[in-house]
């Protein structure tokens, strides 16, 4: 009788630890606290961020303002996943969001129904954003059209369609530290700043662990392509020669310095980033050749 | 019965041998295609090139060298595309080759994307011979040509 209730005890306790350690995370209540937030600033934000590359449904017409109605699939070992809608469409959309709500969601990787969203989504480099630049991202999205297109669900098998068990994953994987060290250049620092917090580079060049996690120790060092076709180059300086003029004039145009042009995901990344003010794209040149170099 | 055997072999080897052959004349053929193009594209990238290290001002500009690029950079641009662009060339037929099956099944589609690069070309020759600045926004319109078409025309690196 005692034995049965200690290894009672016992289950209850781990199954108790487990829910404690897998419990999703919320918002300091001062979020963004005095912040009046500035729709056009959003705009730059939503640019360096990346956001349209994969909300933007694979069938839409090149518009001058992105409808994010999602759908594109992102094939991976643990299952598609699908861009979800996240045009300000009240019921198909985040339009009934609050800015608390889509902040929990950008940094945190929390849904407002207290669900763990897939790291597809890269939350664990927008953790590093200001809570000023979320909340002014939150007021550019909402500037955009609604879509009524419905989400598609993702199709994920057993046991990674437990959506509990990524509360492990991030426990074990979301660094809150920058790969970089703290840079004492303010060029630099914003160089970090846009791609660590923002544009999320790593998360396509830095290759993965067995269980999807980014290897920080080979940062931007190359991976093969999720899509199982052809790599994503190594871009520390031990494969990369490119000069800094070459790097912004890629970001800024999409040629590269043999002038054949961007492809691919990238296509898509120079589309954004030439968007950004010089001075970042410059910012993003100084951090990528101030990489460790990774053979 | 081993005599019958070996003329039928015979006779299977020749007919195979003529249809290895043909098979050849015709990827030969895709294949001086596909090469014909990528040449194409030298001669679009190195005119480009040209006109974008003005643009980068890792050289310095001058009007007579950036108006010859841009006029050859409108020729190269204004090839005339059947005898290019042989269906059949795509990207796994011919090993060199890049082409998405797009620019076949999606023909008006890939015709807007070549004549936007015609459009930006002609663009570039009235630009770049007025001054620097002209030249520098002209660049973004024939990099944006470029992009967009390899974007859905173009499949990933062999």
């Amino acid at each position: 009788m005692a034995v049965k209730r200690i290894i009672l005890l016992a289950v209850v306790a781990v199954v108790g630890a487990g829910l404690f350690l897998t419990r999703p995370a919320t918002l300091s209540a001062d979020f963004a606290a005095g912040h009046v937030p500035d729709a056009e600033a959003g705009a730059l934000v939503f640019h360096a961020s990346g956001c349209a590359s994969c909300h933007t449904s694979p069938d839409a017409e090149a518009s001058d303002l992105p409808v994010l109605s999602g759908g594109l699939a992102f094939p991976s070992d643990f299952g598609t996943f699908h861009a979800p809608n996240i045009s300000p469409h009240p019921t198909e959309g985040i339009g009934s969001w609050t800015q608390d709500e889509f902040a929990r969601a950008v940094t945190l990787g929390v849904s407002p129904q207290g669900q763990h969203y897939y790291p597809a989504f890269p939350y664990a480099a927008y953790q590093h954003m200001t809570p000023g630049d979320v909340a002014d991202l939150f007021a550019f999205m909402q500037t955009l059209p609604p879509s009524d297109i419905a989400s598609i669900p993702h199709d994920v098998g057993f046991p990674f369609n437990i959506r509990r068990g990524l509360g492990l994953w991030k426990l074990a994987f979301v660094n809150d530290a920058y790969v970089m060290n703290d840079p004492t250049d303010p060029v630099l620092e914003r160089g970090r700043y846009l791609v660590e917090a923002m544009a999320h580079c790593g998360e396509c060049h830095t290759p993965r662990n067995a269980v999807g996690a980014l290897d920080r120790s080979r940062w931007m060092a190359g991976a093969p392509n999720p899509s199982g076709k052809g790599t994503i180059p190594n871009i520390t300086p031990a494969a990369l020669e490119w000069s800094e003029v070459d790097l912004i004039e890629y970001f800024t145009s999409g040629f590269t310095p043999e002038y054949d042009s961007a492809g691919g995901e990238m296509a898509e990344v120079v589309t954004n980033l030439s968007q950004l003010p010089r001075e970042d794209r410059a910012a993003i040149a100084a951090y990528v050749l101030a990489l460790e170099p990774v053979q | 019965m081993s005599r019958f055997f070996g003329l039928s072999l015979t006779a299977l080897a020749a007919v195979a041998t003529v249809s290895t052959a043909s098979a050849d004349g015709h990827t030969a053929a895709l294949e001086n295609a596909t090469n014909a193009r990528h040449a194409q594209m030298q001669v679009i990238a190195y005119h480009t090139g040209l006109l974008g290290e003005m643009a980068k001002g890792t050289t310095p500009y001058d009007a007579a060298t950036a108006t010859a690029a841009a006029e050859n950079l409108a020729s190269a641009a204004s090839m005339n595309r059947i005898v290019l662009w042989l269906e059949g060339s795509e990207q796994g037929a011919i090993a060199t080759s890049r082409a998405k099956t797009e620019i076949w099944s999606d023909a008006s589609g890939f015709e807007e994307m070549a004549v936007a690069l015609e459009t930006a070309a002609d663009a570039m020759v009235d630009a770049a011979g007025t001054d620097l600045d002209s030249l520098r926004a002209a660049m973004g319109g024939v990099g944006k040509s470029c992009g967009d078409c390899h974007k859905a025309y173009r499949g990933p690196k062999n």
